[in-house]
């Protein structure tokens, strides 16, 4: 879970900073953005179903609820902004992928807690 | 033109018809899209897993799960006086929640408000201030503007 966590939060890290540069140019969301936004989503696949092969294992007081809910919502986040962004090119389009972008890997943060109790 | 010289002449563009889900009004809609989801998921965690362990607490949580759909709602739709209701309700509700749970939590942070919004970073906190001032931003102008 943890290098899953390390490399996609490396390509959030990298998603971030090229849609800044955007942002400053002031040119819409790219193929580059799209393609690294579709990297993210896989790799939040494999998140969840690593996750969900983790909980054969896990400590007896986790919430399983609250642990599936982080990997599924977790999903919901990049397409969401993804789709909410396109309805307007511009740099607040860009601003709300910046939103999604952060909140993913706060997210991990959340899975982990949630892990450790 | 630039977007910036376009927000500074709203009245021009939009008419003072100011739309709140356009320009910053969109990051605004998907940040509270955002928390509209985490406090539904745990109200739903809640009230379905342990709702015997705090009922209180779990029912606040299911209400600020409501009052960020309501708000996604308002914002994104552009309906300013709702929009208004909800956020003011949003801020007493995270003073009051803030001030009265602080301190006593127990299990886990109950509502997406306990301790002042801390476990998200005091961005339910800091929301309706942004609202305001962006409804501020979009008021109807007259004819000489401001």
């Amino acid at each position: 879970m943890g290098l899953i966590w390390a490399i996609v939060g490396a390509l959030c890290a990298i998603a971030f900073v090229v849609v800044v540069v955007q942002m400053i140019r002031n040119v819409p969301a790219s193929n580059l953005v799209d393609g690294l936004l579709a990297l993210i989503e896989v790799g939040l696949v494999v998140q969840l179903v690593a996750g969900l092969v983790k909980l054969g294992d896990a400590p007896a007081d986790l919430s399983k609820a609250t642990w599936i809910g982080y990997l599924i919502g977790s999903l919901l986040i990049l397409p969401a902004a993804w789709i909410w962004s396109m309805a307007e090119r511009s740099r607040s389009g860009l601003g709300v992928l910046l939103v999604g972008l952060a909140v993913v890997p706060f997210l991990f943060l959340r899975l982990h807690q949630v892990w450790v109790g | 033109m630039t977007e910036q010289e376009s927000r500074q002449r709203p009245g021009v563009v939009r008419a003072g018809a100011g739309l709140l889900n356009r320009n910053f009004g969109r990051i605004l809609v998907f940040v509270y899209g955002v928390l509209a989801l985490s406090a539904t998921g745990r109200a739903s965690v809640q009230i379905a897993t342990k709702f015997d362990k705090a009922p209180l607490q779990y029912l606040l949580s299911a209400f600020a799960a409501i009052v960020y759909i309501l708000a996604t709602w308002a914002l994104g739709t552009s309906r300013k006086a709702v929009a208004v209701g909800v956020v003011t309700v949003e801020f007493f509700a995270v003073l009051i929640i803030g001030a009265t749970n602080s301190g006593s939590v127990v299990l886990d942070k109950q509502t997406v408000w306990t301790d002042f919004g801390s476990g998200y970073g005091y961005v339910p906190l800091l929301l309706p201030f942004v609202v305001v001032w962006w409804l501020w931003f979009n008021r109807e102008r007259g004819p000489r503007g401001a």
